[in-house]
C-alpha cells in the first residue's frame, strides 16, 4: 500500500515503513537508545532526502522513548535527578553541535565530517563495549564473581568538586563530569542528527559507574527530552519534518520498543551490552566501508537553500 | 511614394504570413494535476493538430513536433567525491542556478533527423541543448555539453525520472492530429509548469505554440504541507505531542502488570 508523503514529496510503502520502525523500535527497547543511528541511514536508502529524514527521526524517536521510559518508570529503574543534570549539559553541548554543523554546511564539509564521526565514534565506543563484555563474560564464564562497581574502584572523575547524590543510582559524584557527559551527547547529537543513547549508555556505564539497572531508562528519559526538543526545533527552523511518515515510524517504533524492553530484560546484562557493541561497531564498520570504498556514484546533487 | 509601397507590401505580407504557415492547436488532459494520499506518478496527455488552411504551402516532409516541458525553477549543488589520504571526500563542487526542477524534451523523432545541430543548440532541443546556468565567477553561464558536472546533473535527475528525454512519445495519429505523453513521476515538484511545442518540416522551425498547467497539492497532503511551511513551532509542537501520545498509548496498550 503505497502513500504520498506531504513533506518528503514521495509515495512509499507504508507496510516498508511500518516495518522498519518496528525492528528499530525493538533495538532501542531492548538496548535503551534511541535508534535514531539506524533509522537515518535507512530512510535515506529508502529515498527520503537526507534532511527529511534527520528532522522526521527525531520525532520517532521521542515516542519510542517514551514508551520504553514509562515502563522503566514503572518498575522505578530510572534516575530522573541524573537525567535532569545530564540535560542540563547537553543543553548547551546541542547549542555548540548546531553552531559547528551551520559552519560545516558553509564549507560543504558537512557530509565527511558526519561520515568521519560515525567512524571513529560507532568503531570506538563498540569496539570497547565488544572487548569489555567478552572479558566480563569470560570472567563469569571462569566462575570468578563479577562485580562492575567495586567499592574501591573509584577513578579519577570521583574526585572532583561539586560532588552530588544521586539516589536512585546509590551514586555520589561531581555533577561536572555529569554535565561533561551530557555536553558531548548533546554536541555529537546535533552534528550527527542522533540522540546519542548508544554513547550514553557505556558513558554511564563506564565512566560514571552507573548502575546497570538504572542506565537504560534514564538515558531514556535523556533522549525522549533532547528528542522532542529537536522535533519542534526542526519543524520551526527548517519545515523539514514530515508528520505522515513521522506517524507511521512511530506507531511501528513504539509497538516494537515495547517487545524490545522486554526481551532486554530477560537478558544477562553483560550479553546485552556485548549484543548492542556488535550493532553499533557494524554500522561503524559500513560507514568506514563508503569512505575507503570508491563510490560507484561520485556526484550527488544538493538543493541550494534559499538564503545562500 | 516609394516608403509607402514598402508599407503596403509588409501590410500585405503581415496579412497574409499566419494564414499561409501552420497553427498549433493543442490541448491538455488536465491543466491541474492534483496531488493527493495515493499520487503515484501520473502520465499527462497532450493532444492537438496542425491546422492549415487553403493558402498553406504543401511541405516536402511530413510534420515533426518538438515539446519540451519545464517544472518550477531552482538553484542546486553539484558535488564531486575524490579520494584524499585514502578516503573519499566532496572535493569539488558546481552551482546550478535557477534551472528546471522537472524537465522533459519529448518529440516525434531524435531530434538531429528533423533540425540541424545548429538549430538543436538555437531552439534548445533536447536534454543536451536545454540551458542549464552555472554560477562561474561572478557570471552565470552554461558550460560545455560534456562537462562532466552537467552531465552529472542530467544524469542523476533522470534517474529519478525528473529529466527525461524520449524521441518518440509524441505521435501523429493522422499527418496533422498528434498527441504527446508526458511522464510525472510520483515526486513530481509542486508548482507550474510550461509546455513548448515546435512544430517542423523542411529542417525549420514553421510554428511554435505554448501551454501550462500546474501540480498542486490538496486536501490532506496541502494541509500538513501547508501547516509544515506556515505554522512550524505550531506544527512542530503538534508532532512532539503526537510523538508523546503515541508512545503513552502503547505503554498502556501493553501494559502487563
Amino acid at each position: 500500500m503505497e502513500i504520498y508523503l506531504p513533506v518528503a514529496d514521495l509515495p512509499v510503502n507504508v507496510f516498508l515503513i511500518l516495518g522498519m520502525g518496528l525492528t528499530v523500535g525493538f533495538i532501542s527497547g531492548m538496548f535503551g537508545i534511541g535508534g535514531g543511528f539506524l533509522m537515518t541511514p535507512l530512510l535515506i536508502f529508502v529515498g527520503i532526502q537526507p534532511a527529511v529524514a534527520v528532522a522526521t527521526v527525531a520525532s520517532h524517536v521521542a515516542a519510542s522513548s517514551f514508551s520504553g521510559a514509562i515502563s522503566y518508570w514503572r518498575r522505578r529503574a530510572l534516575d530522573l535527578a541524573l537525567a535532569l543534570m545530564l540535560l542540563i549539559g547537553g543543553t548547551a553541548g546541542t547549542v555548540a553541535g548546531i553552531w559547528l554543523f551551520t559552519k560545516l554546511r558553509e564549507l560543504g564539509q558537512l557530509d565527511i565530517t558526519i561520515g568521519l564521526s560515525y567512524v571513529i565514534l560507532l568503531g570506538s565506543v563498540g569496539g570497547l563495549m565488544v572487548a569489555e563484555s567478552l572479558r566480563s563474560i569470560a570472567r563469569a564464564r571462569s566462575g570468578a564473581k563479577v562485580e562492575l562497581r567495586r567499592p574501591g574502584s573509584h577513578t579519577w572523575v570521583h574526585g572532583l568538586p561539586l560532588k552530588m547524590r544521586f539516589k536512585q543510582s546509590r551514586l555520589y559524584v561531581s555533577a561536572i563530569p555529569v554535565w561533561g557527559v551530557g555536553f558531548i551527547i548533546g554536541f555529537v547529537g546535533a552534528i550527527m542528527g542522533i540522540g546519542g543513547g548508544f554513547m550514553l549508555v557505556p558513558m554511564l556505564i563506564y565512566l560514571l559507574r552507573v548502575p546497570t539497572s538504572v542506565v537504560i531508562g534514564t538515558s531514556m528519559v535523556v533522549t525522549l527530552v533532547t528528542m522532542a526538543f529537536a522535533t519542534v526545533l526542526h519543524a520551526a527552523t527548517n519545515h523539514l519534518v514530515d508528520a505522515v511518515l513521522a506517524l507511521i515510524l512511530m506507531l511501528g517504533g513504539v509497538v516494537g520498543a515495547q517487545f524490545g524492553a522486554r526481551a532486554g530484560q530477560r537478558m544477562p546484562a553483560d550479553r546485552l551490552r556485548l549484543l548492542l557493541g556488535i550493532l553499533v561497531l557494524a554500522v561503524g564498520l559500513r560507514f568506514a566501508y563508503d569512505l575507503v570504498v570508491a563510490p560507484t556514484e561520485r556526484f550527488t546533487i544538493r538543493v541550494m537553500e534559499s538564503g545562500s | 511614394m516609394r516608403n509607402l509601397g514598402a508599407l503596403i507590401a509588409t501590410l500585405a505580407w503581415l496579412a497574409s504570413g499566419p494564414a499561409a504557415a501552420e497553427r498549433i492547436v493543442s490541448s491538455l488532459s488536465v491543466h491541474q494535476v492534483l496531488i493527493d494520499q495515493s499520487f503515484s506518478g501520473l502520465d499527462l496527455v497532450l493532444f492537438g493538430t496542425v491546422e492549415r488552411d487553403a493558402a498553406t504551402v504543401t511541405r516536402k516532409t511530413p510534420y515533426d513536433l518538438a515539446v519540451t516541458v519545464t517544472g518550477p525553477r531552482q538553484s542546486f549543488v553539484v558535488r564531486r567525491k575524490e579520494r584524499m589520504v585514502g578516503i573519499w571526500v566532496n572535493a569539488d563542487s558546481r552551482s546550478f542556478i535557477e534551472v528546471p526542477t522537472y524537465l522533459a524534451a519529448l518529440a516525434t523523432r531524435p531530434f538531429n533527423t528533423f533540425a540541424s545541430p545548429e538549430l538543436e543548440q538555437r531552439l534548445q532541443l533536447g536534454l543536451r541543448n536545454i540551458l542549464l546556468p552555472q554560477q562561474i565567477g561572478p557570471d552565470l553561464a552554461d558550460v560545455v555539453r560534456d562537462d562532466p558536472f552537467r552531465v552529472a546533473f542530467v544524469r542523476l535527475r533522470a534517474q529519478r525520472g525528473l529529466y527525461v528525454e524520449q524521441t518518440s512519445a509524441v505521435t501523429f495519429l493522422t499527418p496533422q492530429l498528434f498527441r504527446a505523453t508526458i511522464p510525472l513521476p510520483a515526486e513530481v515538484p509542486v508548482g507550474a509548469y510550461e509546455i513548448d511545442i515546435k512544430l517542423f518540416a523542411d529542417g525549420a522551425m514553421i510554428a511554435r505554440s505554448s501551454s501550462a498547467f500546474e501540480v498542486i497539492k490538496v486536501g490532506f497532503e496541502q494541509f500538513v504541507a501547508n501547516s509544515a511551511q506556515h505554522h512550524g513551532l505550531l506544527y512542530g509542537l503538534a508532532t512532539a505531542a503526537m510523538a508523546l501520545m503515541t508512545g503513552w498509548l502503547a505503554s498502556i496498550v501493553f501494559r502487563r502488570d
